[in-house]
């Protein structure tokens, strides 16, 4: 009777939940968790703190999860207008913290909108997409790129070159995925290429000294190249097998800055060395893979197009984390999925993801 | 705006099957990126992971050098000359002070810090690497300590150091042959880094810079010890990983006689001059005095501009190592060596006469004997206790310059004496060679003449007429001058003696000895020097000479007040008791004094009185005794 019940419940909470993507991310969890331990040299306090995010993150999975897909697409206006106002209101109220204007107080808390945009965009860009479904013309691609414009030059402004290109990436995936003519694509391509020499003169120091410093991190070894040299140091010194659990030399003398962070795969590098980085990747595969794999057998243009958004995305995060850790992508405050501890992006990374797993499971139910 | 109708119209299969294909070619993308990742972690953890591996140890262990404790130097009976006082010193690395002169203002509420300090310190400033840590004071008493620890808050990059400080508890009188350190110089460096020794000087930044403290360097030095220090991204140590003891310096036993030296330097008072006494039968250096000397501790931390200006323009030149440097006409110190020369060469007898008129006539020149009227008929004797200058010239014109120059050269003139002091002068030993390398000119037989009473070209340093005189009164048997008795090296069985070489035999007739020695004698018995020389219970034998001063050296400032004493003669006198064994051999000449029997003799016989008799010395400070 009460196996019974229980059977039920479990079928009843299991409904929505993609066990290939769930078996994937808790496992990215868990290895996150044994670096954290060992990033924070074996203070708990951090553990248990991305235990709790870890949680809400995983109930806000399962949330997002259980709604079906199109009443998320009622959601997609009104989140994305609120977005764009929150942005505007931090440019006239916000915060500033560390030079960049990107807080806005709640009194209680505070919030970081720009964080919001990057679901807001692509779930926007997927439902503007839906309407036009079968009949898109060239115009509904200049709306698009228009609605896109909107925040990225809000969030530049802040200014937040990072999270700016992220949400570029993500709006830039639906459009693509959207079917933008490849000679567009390769026209804006040539324009992005001499625009460069222009967008430099634009941009803030500490932003060209970023660029500056991935050219040749020796430039300014002291300074905006030292976290680059020392967590390349890292990487190359963890060798094959890595230098063990605990016993990375640069991580526990103070060498990697932001270890528990942005730079927590430079812990992971150097402890568990080149065998340890192929099995993350291999992790990393698994969720980008079973993204792909939702998104192609999505039915509706919103759903695909939010699905190989959202899978897309995860991609760029552990891309652009990896690349910047290994020194071939400039230093941007980008978390590795997962495994940076932080609830904020740890949370919107599986709101994503259950956004994911609704559109991968309501299928066979709304599939009419 | 919103679509409205004709959604048959819609493409919506070709839209389906382009989504697919960008999604195939969005995971290319995917794959080829993380592959490029892939070769990315290969390279720098395969490929490049010995490189990153030695970043990552250097990253993390530091090597500290651990400097090794300076050898002291003691004279020959254990009293300290040079020894190492453990002191705080307040240190400031001026990389990391914003505001020097604010910072030194700030302390100076803290601890007491004396004009002399700032200029000394600016003066180290200008002269070191900013990342250096520079002493503004040393000795800082508990009490200052104290209160600098209690505000150590206030004052970033600045430190308390614990400090070993050289230091020179005699002073001044032993300031030319212990000789002091100081800060190195880019110079020094460089000779470091030439002799291979750079590494062993890490950790170090005091050099010996004159004396003892320059010329055994090496070994009062020692090896410089290294800890291997594991130190996190701040440079905190962590912990240690390996440590290499530092080998202190050897300490130095010298010849000298810190009692004798003491004395010597009391008996010259205030005046200018130098003395070198021996021990004719091994050549150990009893007394290397230079007058006037200055304080050696004024260099240890740095010498201030102000009392480094007035050391170096001093009219006095008290930095002048006048015993090892200076070099004076013999003057009639010279006339027992002719006197032995003649009788080596078979140019007298003993009892062979001249008959001195008051003068010698060499052409139409006339030589002038100084007393007037001569002193009638002289044998070799009388030549040498009534120091006749008319025998000599007509000796000299006998022998002629080559026979007198290769004599004197056996005896070690004009050449360095090879004692273990680095930068001795070679003065000069007058010959047609010689004068010929140096003036292009011929030498003129006149010229001759005055060669013979220790005048003309003839420049011997006080080391030089010292250690002749040890010869002559060693039976001919020359030894080589030494200061440093022996060596003791830390964890060697015992001390090394520093292998004093066996003399080296002039082979001279011992019966021309004993005629040159007992004038000698009578010399300080019924001679020129026998005032200063009354009622001794030891014989002694000497020597007194007078060299004329020629002139104003090139280069030398007018000063009017001064210009009649440096015209003044060079008093000299050369002696070595007891005459019939001799244990100590000295020549000394005390500047612009005059007559030699009056000025130096009697710091001869104040030397003698207290070496073989024992008489007291100035008392020598108290802490000197301290090990």
């Amino acid at each position: 009777m009460n196996a019974e019940r229980l059977r039920r419940f479990g079928r009843w909470v299991t409904r929505y939940i993609d066990e290939p993507l769930l078996g994937s991310v808790v496992v990215l969890m868990m290895v996150g968790l044994f670096v954290l331990y060992s990033a924070s040299n074996g203070a708990m306090m951090r553990v248990y703190a991305q235990l709790v995010n870890m949680g809400v993150a995983l109930l806000v999975m399962w949330i997002f999860a259980n709604i079906p897909p199109h009443y998320l697409m009622r959601l997609a206006l009104p989140v994305f207008v609120c977005g764009v106002i929150l942005l505007i209101m931090v440019a006239l109220f916000g915060q500033v913290s560390n030079g960049a204007r990107r807080w806005l107080s709640l009194g209680v808390t505070r919030i970081q909108p720009s964080e919001l945009m990057k679901i807001a965009v692509p779930l926007m860009l997927a439902w503007y997409f839906q309407q036009y479904e079968g009949a898109l013309r060239w115009r509904h691609y200049l709306v698009a790129a228009l609605l896109l414009f909107i925040p990225v030059a809000l969030i530049v402004r802040q200014p937040d070159l990072g999270t700016a290109l992220l949400i570029v990436a993500s709006g830039g995936f639906v459009i693509f995925l959207a079917g933008l003519s490849w000679r567009i694509i390769i026209g804006l391509g040539i324009s992005f290429l001499a625009a460069a020499p222009f967008a430099w003169r634009f941009m803030h120091d500490y932003q060209r000294q970023r660029i500056l410093t991935l050219i040749d991190p020796m430039e300014d070894p002291l300074g905006t190249g030292y976290h680059t040299i020392q967590s390349v140091i890292a990487v190359g010194s963890g060798g094959f097998v890595g230098k063990g659990w605990f016993s990375g030399t640069q991580t526990h003398l103070d060498f990697i800055p932001e270890r528990t962070t942005d730079f927590i795969f430079a812990v992971f590098s150097e402890e568990f060395g080149f065998v340890g980085n192929v099995v993350l990747l291999i992790l990393f595969l698994l969720v980008i893979s079973r993204g792909f794999v939702i998104a192609a057998q999505a039915t509706t243009p919103f759903t695909r197009l939010l699905a190989g958004a959202i899978t897309l995305t995860f991609f760029t995060y552990a891309f652009v984390n990896m690349g910047m850790v290994s020194g071939i992508l400039p230093v941007v405050g980008v978390p590795l999925p997962m495994i940076s501890y932080g609830g904020t992006s740890l949370v919107s990374l599986c709101l994503g993801l259950g956004i994911l797993m609704s559109i991968g499971t309501h299928r066979k139910f709304s599939a009419t | 705006m919103r679509p409205s109708s004709g959604k048959e119209f819609r493409d919506t299969l070709t839209e389906e099957q382009q989504f697919h294909s960008r999604l195939s070619v969005l995971s290319a993308f995917v794959w080829v990126m993380l592959g490029m990742l892939l070769l990315r972690f290969a390279y720098l953890q395969i490929w490049q992971h010995e490189h990153y591996h030695t970043l990552a140890e250097e990253n993390r262990i530091s090597l500290v050098p651990r400097p090794p404790a300076r050898g002291l130097i003691v004279d020959r009976h254990g009293v300290v000359l040079a020894y190492n006082d453990t002191v705080h010193a307040l240190e400031i690395t001026p990389s990391k002070v914003t505001d020097i002169e604010q910072t030194i203002n700030e302390l100076g509420t803290i601890v007491d810090i004396s004009a002399r300090d700032r200029r000394r310190f600016k003066l180290l400033l200008e002269e070191s690497k900013r990342y250096e840590s520079l002493p503004i004071r040393s000795r800082l008493s508990e009490e200052e300590v104290a209160r600098f620890a209690a505000n150590r808050y206030r004052f970033p990059g600045v430190e308390i150091k614990p400090r070993q400080l050289r230091q020179y508890p005699l002073g001044a009188a032993f300031s030319h042959v212990v000789g002091y350190i100081g800060r190195m110089n880019p110079k020094e460096l460089e000779a470091l880094d030439d002799a291979d020794q750079l590494a062993n000087y890490r950790g170090t930044d005091h050099v010996g810079k004159s004396g003892i403290e320059q010329s055994y360097e090496a070994l009062l030095h020692g090896t410089t010890g290294i800890e291997e220090v594991e130190i996190d991204a701040g440079g905190r140590a962590i912990r240690s990983l390996s440590y290499t003891q530092p080998v202190a310096g050897s300490n130095l036993k010298l010849a000298l006689d810190a009692g004798l030296q003491a004395v010597v330097d009391k008996a010259f008072g205030e005046r200018r001059g130098a003395l070198v006494a021996l021990d004719p039968q091994d050549g150990g250096v009893l007394a290397f005095v230079s007058k006037p000397g200055f304080d050696p501790n004024l260099f240890v931390d740095g010498i201030d501009p102000v009392s480094w200006a007035e050391l170096r323009n001093s009219p006095e030149r008290p930095m002048t190592n006048r015993a090892l440097n200076g070099t004076y006409p013999p003057g009639s110190t010279f006339k027992p060596y002719m006197a032995l020369a003649a009788l080596t060469l078979g140019k007298r007898t003993p009892e062979q006469v001249t008959l001195d008129p008051g003068y010698f006539m060499f052409g139409n020149h006339q030589f002038r004997d100084d007393v007037v009227g001569g002193h009638g008929v002289v044998d070799m004797y009388r030549s040498i206790v009534a120091s006749c200058d008319t025998y000599y010239y007509a000796l000299a014109n006998d022998l002629g310059i080559d026979a007198i120059s290769h004599f004197m050269a056996r005896f070690g003139f004009g050449s360095k004496s090879g004692i273990d002091l680095l930068g001795e002068s070679v003065g000069v030993l007058p010959s047609p060679q010689w004068k010929m390398q140096r003036f292009k000119q011929k030498w003129y037989p006149g010229e001759t003449i005055s060669i013979g009473i220790g005048q003309g070209y003839n420049a011997y340093t006080p080391l030089q007429m010292a250690t002749a005189l040890a010869t002559l009164a060693n039976e001919g048997a020359a030894t080589v001058p030494h200061v440093v008795e022996t060596i003791e090296a830390v964890g060697a069985t015992g001390p090394s003696p520093r292998g004093a070489s066996a003399p080296r035999a002039l082979q001279l007739n011992p019966a021309h000895l004993a005629v040159i020695k007992k004038a000698m004698i009578g010399v300080n018995v019924e001679g020129t020097s026998a005032m200063a020389f009354q009622a001794t219970s030891y014989m002694s034998a000497g020597k007194t000479g007078t060299a004329q001063v020629i002139g104003i050296k090139q280069g030398e400032k007018y000063e009017a007040g001064r210009l009649r004493e440096q015209f003044h003669d060079h008093a000299l006198f050369i002696a070595y008791a007891p005459a019939e064994k001799p244990t100590i051999a000295l020549a000394v000449v005390v500047e612009n004094a005059g007559f030699g029997a009056q000025a130096a003799a009697p710091i001869a016989r104040a030397a003698f009185d207290y070496y073989l008799l024992g008489k007291p010395a100035p008392s020598l400070p108290a802490k000197g005794t301290k090990p």
